[in-house]
């Protein structure tokens, strides 16, 4: 059950000041409450949280390897129910750890119909590694693996789409959420515990580091990217999206340009080109989920 | 009760009467018969656990992992391939310290892709924290599982268990086997007590990673549990004697060792090809004798030098290749170390990889090149194939 006043991702970590990630623990865990058992996958929220012999985290919390946190949960929850217990399983990993490295164990685990939540802290590459690009990571992102150079532009593919994965897998319950809208979080990880199955929540947390921002504009950054329409906040119920948040949409370009990985994007001159193609991005969002609000 | 089985029903047969909470696994031959038959046990509800039908070996061990710091007994089985994927999360596993038991059903290492018997895919994972046991017959690997689990779980190891047998020799071949009551299994096995787990009531965090003024000492607790294992082997061994009829207090078996000019060494079911070779060799006036490591993790060392003392010339099989070593396999290291003695030869011999037959006539002459000195070489090569 959600408890806002709880902490259950508490105090003395190591995270980078104006992390997203960090305040997206503190978020799931009021959503999810302290009847919860957390699987973490190897990265940046692993690392800041729990260097032995100290830990953030107030409920239990596994850590094995990088890509196999959705097996480990598998077992998690199959013990309990041996055992007659009633925790939620809860996993919590990185975009790497799920659009990537882990995506075959993630898949197994939905089709196996096990009762856990997966919940993805999407910072949009490999940050606890240096900022390398993942399946996550946006087009034109320069990132150390994609980096913007004489002969490219950065990342040259878009986000996969792992949230519509995860619900051709038959979950009932997929969700999107961005850590500017903190409350939406809170119901959305809440939600998705008390749903029968296998759930999935995926948070835009932007990260200071990796994007090149201050790290007071975090929560800013949230809410650009919302509002542009390259982040959309949706539920996907039983495969049907329900509910995605309408805004009054603002260019893409506002988001772009305060960023450090897109400033290839606008000097030594601005590249129009490239921009539109964003901009194209998040038009074909728009479209998809029906978030604008006319006037 | 006797019954004629086959030795992957041999092991399911065991498994059941361990009553694990949790089952795990992915199919690959020559493990498969163990865990369709554990699924059809589960399915007639005369196995009271959760079967975790997983989409990879990888995938089946990182739930064993998951279900067993939860607080359950858990059970795997794989071969070869299989338990090369999982080669990252069986060293995490131990690591973790926990105290999951696993058939391994020895196969080949592809390439060249091969399903047929021998022991390299247990030897390349020599050094992740596992016990070892291999088993010469069906009878011996149906009765390790519960010695491993008892073994495992004591608080003084917290390891997982190999349980390595020969696939096909022994997975598939028919062989008489005692299988005790449940109320038997039940009064040498006691059920699973976690040293701590995942708890809701009682939050703590596992796995966490740790800096260089911590690493150290966690490697060393591990291999300190695996040296303090050796004698929760002897003893829990000599316990299941005392129960059952059948000791396994030796970590080695001694056959006709004691007036012998020549010793062999070697693991699994060959060596019941090698103690009738020997018995012929006998007859005949040679004195030749076998030592069989059971344990190979913990190694025995201490049980190696004692049985192999005053004996000069010592032949190891091996049923692996330590590629680009002198002596060529990982079992003839272990005896010349344990040995310590320059006076004495130890030669290596790499024989029957991929499945490839030995016969008696085989150790025959493979103890004439023991005699004359000649070894740490491959045995029996095709030289019209090289």
């Amino acid at each position: 059950m959600a408890d806002k006043t709880c902490e259950l991702m508490d105090c003395g970590h190591r995270a980078c000041g104006g992390c997203g990630p960090a305040y997206a623990g503190r978020l799931i865990m009021k959503g999810a409450g302290p009847e919860s058992i957390v699987c973490a996958s190897t990265g940046c929220m692993e690392v800041f949280s729990t260097p032995y012999p100290q830990t953030a985290w107030k409920v239990p919390w596994i850590h094995s390897l990088f890509e196999n946190a959705a097996a480990v949960a598998s077992g998690v929850e199959a013990a309990l129910k041996k055992q007659g217990r009633k925790e939620n399983v809860l996993c919590i990993c990185g975009d790497g750890a799920t659009f990537d490295i882990g995506i075959q164990c993630i898949s197994g685990a939905f089709e196996r119909g096990h009762n856990i939540t997966y919940i993805c802290y999407d910072n949009e590459a490999y940050m606890n590694t240096g900022i390398q690009r993942s399946g996550a990571t946006p087009y034109d992102a320069s990132t150390t693996t994609s980096p913007a150079g004489r002969r490219s532009t950065g990342n040259n593919r878009p986000k996969k789409d792992m949230p519509q994965i995860l619900a051709a897998h038959g979950s009932p319950y997929v969700a999107t959420c961005s850590l500017a809208y903190p409350n939406d979080v809170i119901k959305k990880v809440d939600r998705a515990v008390t749903t029968e199955g296998p759930t999935y929540v995926q948070i835009h947390t932007p990260c200071c580091t990796g994007w090149g921002f201050d790290g007071s504009k975090t929560i800013e950054l949230g809410k650009m990217a919302v509002e542009c329409g390259l982040w959309v906040n949706y539920d996907i119920v039983n495969g049907k999206v329900e509910k995605a948040k309408k805004v009054k949409r603002k260019p893409v370009e506002e988001y772009l340009k305060v960023q450090k990985r897109f400033a290839h994007l606008f000097k030594p001159q601005k590249n129009e080109a490239e921009i539109a193609k964003i901009q194209a991005i998040a038009d074909a969002n728009a479209e998809k989920f029906g978030i604008d609000i006319n006037i | 009760m006797k019954q004629i089985l086959e030795g992957s029903h041999a092991v399911a047969e065991a498994v059941k009467l361990c009553k694990p909470d949790v089952v795990s696994a992915y199919p690959i031959t020559p493990q498969t018969h163990i865990v369709e038959r554990l699924a059809e046990m589960v399915a007639d509800g005369d196995l009271d656990a959760e079967y975790i039908c997983v989409e990879s070996e990888f995938s089946a061990l990182s739930a064993c992992l998951g279900s067993s710091a939860a607080g359950s007994r858990v059970y795997s089985a794989t071969s070869s391939q299989g338990l090369l994927l999982m080669a990252e999360v069986c060293f995490n596993v131990a690591g973790m310290r926990q105290p999951i038991v696993m058939s391994i059903a020895n196969r080949a290492i592809s390439a060249p892709l091969s399903i047929w018997n021998d022991q390299q895919d247990s030897i390349a994972l020599r050094d992740c924290g596992w016990i070892q046991l291999y088993a010469e017959d069906a009878q011996e690997v149906h009765d390790f599982h519960y010695i491993a689990y008892k073994v495992a779980e004591d608080h003084q190891v917290l390891l997982p268990v190999f349980i390595c047998f020969d696939g096909f020799i022994l997975s598939h071949t028919y062989e008489p086997v005692d299988i005790p009551t449940a109320e038997e299994v039940n009064a040498f096995l006691p059920p699973y007590k976690p040293y701590n787990m995942l708890d809701a009531k009682n939050p703590l965090s596992m796995g966490m990673y740790a800096t260089p003024e911590y690493y150290m000492e966690f490697r060393y607790e591990v291999d300190q549990a695996m040296m303090r294992s050796a004698d929760l082997l002897r003893k829990v061994g000599k316990e299941f004697g005392e129960k059952f009829g059948r000791d396994y207090s030796n970590l080695v078996e001694e056959y006709r060792l004691e007036d012998a000019d020549v010793a062999l060494v070697a693991m699994g079911s060959i060596c019941g090809t090698i103690k009738d070779a020997i018995d012929e060799m006998r007859e005949a006036g040679k004195k030749v004798g076998l030592l069989r490591i059971v344990t190979y993790r913990p190694f025995p060392a201490e049980e190696v030098q004692k049985a192999l003392k005053g004996i000069t010339k010592i032949g190891v099989f091996e049923k692996n290749l330590m590629i680009g070593s002198r002596m060529k396999g990982a079992v003839g290291y272990e005896i010349k170390d344990a040995v310590n003695d320059s006076a004495v030869q130890v030669l290596s011999y790499v024989a029957g990889l991929g499945g490839r037959d030995i016969t008696i006539a085989d150790i025959k002459k493979m103890v004439g090149e023991i005699e004359a000195g000649r070894g740490d070489c491959f045995f029996g090569l095709r030289q019209e194939l090289i």
